[in-house]
């Protein structure tokens, strides 16, 4: 018996694609291939598991009413009492430190600015990705290295009105810095005079007055030599078959401008650089693919839709605001459900002379009236009319 | 389906001028008494009886209804002076600052403001939060010098908390206030973020203050006879009093300074009126000390009138107890006192098909079970069967009476668990009238639950109406949860006894007798009859574990899939596996492998489980689940299993051994410090030399505790009842076992080994510095051995650690739910498949981006495309 040819179920993909979601038919289309390969598969089955592929898919598909915020907070939020607190771990590299379980999570609902732990994974493209010294090269060179990463000393001297930093040559030659380029960097950047004497940097206010020697004396240690600001410690790492640079702190629009930088594949864990740089289809992105990781690592199964739920709540008018009273929950159309979350008195002071009106369309404000929610069975509004003739029941 | 008659729908707020508050108000309050001598209330005082009455039997002096129809009416006070309202300081400030000191118009030029005006309506055409802009207009209006309008010379306004306004060197009154605000116009008060149609600027300074009914600040009357009043009340009586004298001493024509002071004294009493909590006010108290609870107070926390008593209700038709297991009871009841039974009741409207039958309700009465407490005639005319002759009611009752009877089996009843975290914390189950004060559940509920015996409450709720009724059977039934929607896969399965006792049926060569097959069918509550026997030796039938199992498998399953106990061979064995943990079932019969934790228990992967809901619907798996379950139980009865701490003994040999490893590991340690202090010790990129020290000591004391744990572990067989329920999943883990016997292991704090206590050591027992294994916590004993007295410290001192982390993590878990759920219970998903909230919004086009349900779903993916191929091709 001549089964069906690969060109046929392709075909026939192709003309279900619109009543099943694209992830189905891949796998779908992949499943059949293979099979039939081993196997030759007849018309009639071909058509059999088209059929029962549907029927299970229409079988799966929301109920409409369902509320399906509320589930996916739950979803969300019950693991929250199995996750660990307080947990500094590993995640990968062993050098880095980042944050994860219960207080990560939180930092991603309330779309903190700055996570307490940033970290960039920064892919490298072409031959630099394969050659361990030139990965090398390149994360030294990403490394933010101040004045004082490689002063030994400071002081200040109120004779000749300058200020003194000892330089450390060991560090200086880690680094790869020369002395004489420390002092024309000074220059430059602060507009001072700066001179180098031996291993002591000598930087000369140019007014000579205390207080500007004591403002100089502050900035100078806090002068970038080298490096990206913001990246503080660089770790280089086989994975696969490639090197990756795994930095702790993060400035992803300067590291993604960089020549040999896998553009493509790099990412950090700010959501709120990549709204910035990358924009806020991609910070909702960020938000799912943090979370996902936060909850895997902790090994609490968590289906995907809630969490995208929650991200797409975050960020759907175009800006990521937290799950809280500064986003979502503060920015509500109803009185009575921002006045019920937090902050009661001011939220009804403020309705009052804004006159405000409460519709009573959100689930809180129809408690609070003591009425059916717009939820579920609730939200069907048709009434059937009793006792009339041709209606059944 | 239950008509709602009325229907709230919209709520607007808005401020009251002074003269709705006097239009509102029955009586101008002006004495500060409440009651006379003989306990009267006093006219024109504060409980006078046209505000309203709270004693049951009197009728109300105004609307002439008694407690229950008359929710109170306002009074009002009428001020000597205006005072400021607190809560719109800062609006009043904002309206101060950007208007014109003499002509009341905001300082910006015609053009701009026009601008401005053109913005704000067409923000609130579209319906968008005009008052936004306002924020704006203030900020720029506040800095110009000179009135665009007028000329006028602006002066710098300061606002000193909590109430004051000082203009240059002059104190503005709030009579001041109050002029200049009503020469704000209404155009421009919109633009300051007043709705002019509500309110007008002036209304936020008060002339007349409202005095709530009674019925809001009842008084109590302790058991002594002495009157206690309310919090509201005590400030009212202050603010009536100063209110008073400043009106006679400003008849009098005191002094400026005297009429000031009392002002003063007015405001500060009208604040602590409105909220307690003001920054730099003293909080108003009580004679006793406590601080008063005033309006602010009574919204707002959890407490509040909000969160406490509007989102959440008191609830009558309620029940709460202990709870206590049953296994013999179906996953989907619950046994209920009978106490509680004849408690709670049921409305059942009389018809013709049913009224002899509440006749017999109704002679029983509300003292035998399955009685009634109370008949409501067709007019709601109530009865109640306890005072009345029950034989006389009987014969009255006829179609169009409700009859309130007791609570019986089979009736739907939601029965939750706090703190209720998920849907499944609230379930319905069918009620089972059992003897005893307990509630009773099936043990495979307690998941959900998260239920356990130690002393748990549980409380139950009767839904009264057809409609809920109904709705609770359909969609919160049991059986109808056993899918979490969190993850698509069973949260109601077996569990700890219930694994351990199909794994001992299961297992290979575990062969019954004809008798011991039918005992355990019987209990398992089946009376299908027996398969052909396996073996037959010496005359006798022996019936296999794995026969009498199947005979509970839906006819048609197919599974294949690696037990719990698979012990991840580098090459699979399949069927011939040594220790059977290859499973496979065909047509419903098991043929190879052990039912473990993989097969059924809850939260885990549970693939039989899994596969019955699924595959075969709910009433199949609750089916399932209720007889497997007792046949587990059945089988661990009848081997008898048990566990104790010889399960934890280990020979001399293997003792020895491990000892050797742990000394290896010490010397390992003191090798590495060693290293270290010569300063030799190469450190790991980015990280000083002291943490990468440490990180190293932990590395080797981790991998010594394992390899004593591996040592122990060879000693450890399957014939161990422990193991056995570490290896099927049923309860405990190997690393407990390997703990108790084996070693216990290094204790850390925040993850690190203990270091706080001394200076430079964790107790004098050490040496100041000493960075060994056992100065640092590392536990050499094991449980069963028994600690020494320094590691049990070191282990008290890990243990408080997990303590306290469990309470602050409940904490923290619990507010983030609670965000995460004000954030997003407002989404639905609408017909179209869209997701939106409450404002129409669309939050997402398809759900989840292929509009699955996670709680039908195949563990997350859409449609099992394998399994359906699989089975229409057939073949592997």
């Amino acid at each position: 018996m001549v089964g069906v040819s690969p060109e046929t179920i392709k075909g026939e993909i192709d003309g279900l694609r619109g009543t099943l979601p694209e992830s189905v038919l891949k796998e779908l289309e992949g499943s059949l291939l293979r099979v039939s390969k081993e196997k030759a598969i007849t018309r009639k089955q071909l058509d059999d598991v088209f059929g029962i592929v549907k029927q299970a898919y229409i079988n799966a598909v929301v109920e409409p009413g369902e509320a399906v915020g509320t589930i996916a907070a739950q979803s969300v939020g019950e693991p929250g009492t199995q996750m660990t607190l307080r947990t500094f771990h590993y995640a990968g590299v062993a050098e880095l430190n980042v944050t994860l379980g219960l207080p990560r999570l939180i930092e991603i609902i309330d779309a903190r600015r700055t996570p307490s732990t940033s970290l960039m994974t920064i892919y490298l493209a072409g031959k630099l990705a394969k050659d361990k010294n030139r990965a090398r090269v390149f994360a030294q060179e990403i490394e933010a290295t101040t004045v004082e990463d490689i002063a030994s000393q400071t002081e200040m001297d109120l004779i000749n009105m300058e200020f003194v930093v000892t330089l450390d040559r060991s560090r200086m030659q880690q680094k790869e810095l020369a002395p004489a380029r420390v002092a024309s960097v000074v220059r430059e950047v602060l507009k001072v005079e700066a001179s180098v004497d031996g291993n002591k940097l000598r930087v000369k206010p140019g007014t000579q007055t205390l207080s500007e020697l004591r403002r100089v004396a502050m900035r100078v240690k806090g002068v970038s030599l080298r490096g990206i600001k913001g990246i503080n410690r660089v770790v280089v790492k086989m994975e696969g078959d490639e090197y990756v640079v795994y930095t702790e702190g993060s400035n992803f629009a300067e590291t993604l401008a960089l020549p040999g930088v896998d553009q493509t594949r790099t990412v950090t864990n700010n959501i709120n650089e990549i709204e910035e740089v990358l924009g806020i289809e991609a910070a909702r992105n960020a938000i799912i693919n943090e979370a996902v990781k936060t909850l895997e690592e902790q090994g609490l199964d968590v289906d995907v839709r809630h969490i995208m739920l929650i991200s797409d709540m975050m960020t759907h008018d175009g800006k990521v605001k937290q799950a809280g009273r500064h986003g979502v929950s503060g920015e509500k159309a109803s009185v009575l459900a921002r006045a019920s979350f937090e902050v009661t008195t001011k939220h009804l002071l403020d309705a009052c002379i804004r006159g405000e009106v409460d519709k009573l369309d959100g689930i809180i404000e129809n408690v609070i009236a003591g009425q059916p929610i717009p939820l579920g069975t609730g939200s069907v509004e048709l009434v059937m009319r009793r006792g009339e003739k041709g209606g059944r029941g | 389906m239950t008509y709602i008659n009325k229907l709230v729908d919209r709520v607007e707020f808005g401020l009251l001028s002074p003269d709705d508050v006097r239009k509102i108000s029955v009586t101008r309050i002006v004495t500060a008494d409440t009651y006379d001598e003989d306990g009267y209330p006093i006219e024109r005082g504060l409980m006078d009886p046209r505000l309203g009455i709270v004693d049951p039997g009197l009728r109300c002096r105004t609307c002439g209804a008694r407690t229950r129809g008359c929710s109170g009416h306002f009074g009002h006070v009428e001020l000597a002076r205006p005072v400021i309202h607190v809560g719109y300081v800062d609006v009043i400030y904002d309206c101060l600052r950007a208007t014109c000191r003499k002509c009341g118009r905001i300082c910006l030029s015609e053009q701009k403001l026009e601008g401005y005006c053109k913005q704000v309506s067409e923000m609130a055409a579209a319906g968008r939060g005009w008052w936004a802009l306002a924020d704006e207009i203030v900020k720029s209006a506040a800095t110009v010098e000179k009135c665009p309008s007028c000329g006028e010379k602006q002066q710098k306004i300061k606002f000193e908390k909590p109430t004051t306004f000082v203009e240059g060197k002059n104190r503005l009154t709030p009579s001041d206030v109050r002029e200049r605000l009503e020469r704000i116009t209404n155009e421009d008060a919109q633009l300051l973020g007043i709705n002019p149609k509500i309110a007008r600027p002036e209304w936020m300074v008060l002339t007349a203050l409202p005095v709530p009914p009674v019925t809001v600040r009842p008084s109590i009357t302790l058991e002594s006879g002495v009157r206690s009043e309310d919090d509201l009340t005590h400030k009212l009586v202050d603010i009536i009093r100063i209110n008073q004298r400043l009106a006679e001493n400003i008849e009098a024509g005191a002094p400026h300074l005297i009429i000031e002071d009392l002002w003063e004294l007015l405001q500060y009493h009208v604040i602590t009126y409105f909220t307690n909590e003001v920054s730099g006010v003293p909080p108003a108290r009580h004679r006793s000390g406590r601080v008063l609870r005033t309006l602010a107070q009574r919204l707002k926390g959890k407490e509040g009138r909000f969160r406490g008593n509007l989102s959440g209700k008191r609830v009558d038709f309620s029940a709460r107890t202990v709870i206590s297991p049953d296994p013999c009871i179906s996953i989907n009841e619950v046994g209920v006192p009978e106490y509680v039974a004849r408690t709670l009741t049921v409305p059942v409207r009389a018809t013709s098909h049913n009224v002899e039958e509440l006749r017999d309700f109704v002679r029983r009465g509300p003292d035998v079970h399955p009685g009634a407490n109370c008949i409501i005639s067709s007019e709601g005319k109530r009865f109640d069967l306890r005072y009345a002759d029950r034989e006389e009611l009987a014969k009255v009752l006829e179609p169009g009476f409700t009859v309130e009877r007791h609570l019986m089996d089979d009736d739907i009843v939601l029965f939750n668990r706090q703190p209720s975290l998920h849907r499944m914390s609230i379930m319905a189950h069918e009620v089972r009238v059992m003897p005893g004060r307990t509630f009773r559940l099936n043990l495979c509920v307690c998941p959900p639950y998260n239920a356990d015996f130690d002393g748990d409450e549980m409380n139950l709720h009767v839904p009264q109406s057809e409609e809920a009724q109904v709705e609770a059977r359909i969609l919160m039934k049991v059986q109808e949860q056993i899918l979490s929607p969190r993850f698509g896969g069973p949260i109601i399965g077996g569990i700890q006894e219930h694994i351990t006792g199909a794994f001992l049926l299961t297992r290979k060569g575990a062969l019954f007798t004809r008798e011991q097959a039918q005992q355990l069918i019987a209990a398992a509550g089946s009376v299908k009859s027996l398969p052909k026997p396996a073996v037959r030796e010496a005359g006798e039938e022996y019936w296999t574990g794995k026969q009498i199992f199947s005979m509970f498998l839906p006819e048609g399953l197919n599974l294949t899939y690696k037990a719990k106990i698979c012990e991840n061979c580098a090459r699979c064995k399949g069927e011939e596996c040594d220790i059977d943990a290859y499973v496979v079932i065909r047509d419903g019969q098991l043929l190879h492998g052990v039912i473990d934790a993989r097969a059924y228990k809850a939260l885990d992967w549970c693939e039989v489980l899994d596969r019955i809901v699924k595959d075969y619907g709910t009433d199949a798996a609750r089916e399932f689940l209720d007889r497997v379950t007792r046949l587990s139980i059945a089988v661990a009865t009848m081997f008898g299993f048990t566990t104790s701490i010889d399960d934890e003994d280990i020979p001399d040999e293997a003792k020895e051994r491990i000892a050797e490893v742990l000394d290896g590991a010490s010397d390992e340690v003191k090798k590495l410090i060693d290293v270290y202090n010569r300063g030799e010790l190469e450190p790991l990129p980015g990280r000083s030399l002291r943490e990468t020290l440490e990180m190293r000591i932990m590395e080797v004391l981790a991998e010594s505790r394992d390899r004593a744990g591996e040592i122990a572990e060879k000693y450890l067989g399957l014939d161990n009842n422990a193991v056995i329920m570490a290896r099927t999943g049923a309860r405990g883990s190997m690393l407990n076992l390997t703990q108790m016997a084996a070693c216990v292991g290094q204790q850390s704090v925040r993850g690190e080994r203990l270091s706080r206590g001394y200076k430079g050591r964790t107790l004098p027992h050490f040496e100041s510095g000493d960075l060994g294994a056992e100065a640092r916590g590392f536990v050499h004993s094991s449980y069963k051995r028994g600690l020494k007295p320094l590691e049990f410290f070191f282990h008290a001192m890990g243990g408080r650690e997990g303590l306290v982390d469990t309470a602050v993590r409940t904490a923290q878990s619990g507010y983030m739910q609670r965000r995460l759920i004000n954030a997003l219970q407002d989404l639905r998903v609408g017909y179209d498949g869209t997701v939106r909230d409450d404002r129409g919004m669309i939050i997402q086009f398809v759900y989840g981006e292929d509009q699955v349900d996670p709680a039908r779903s195949d563990n997350g993916k859409a449609v099992n495309v394998e399994k359906i191929i699989k089975r229409v091709v057939g073949a592997e």
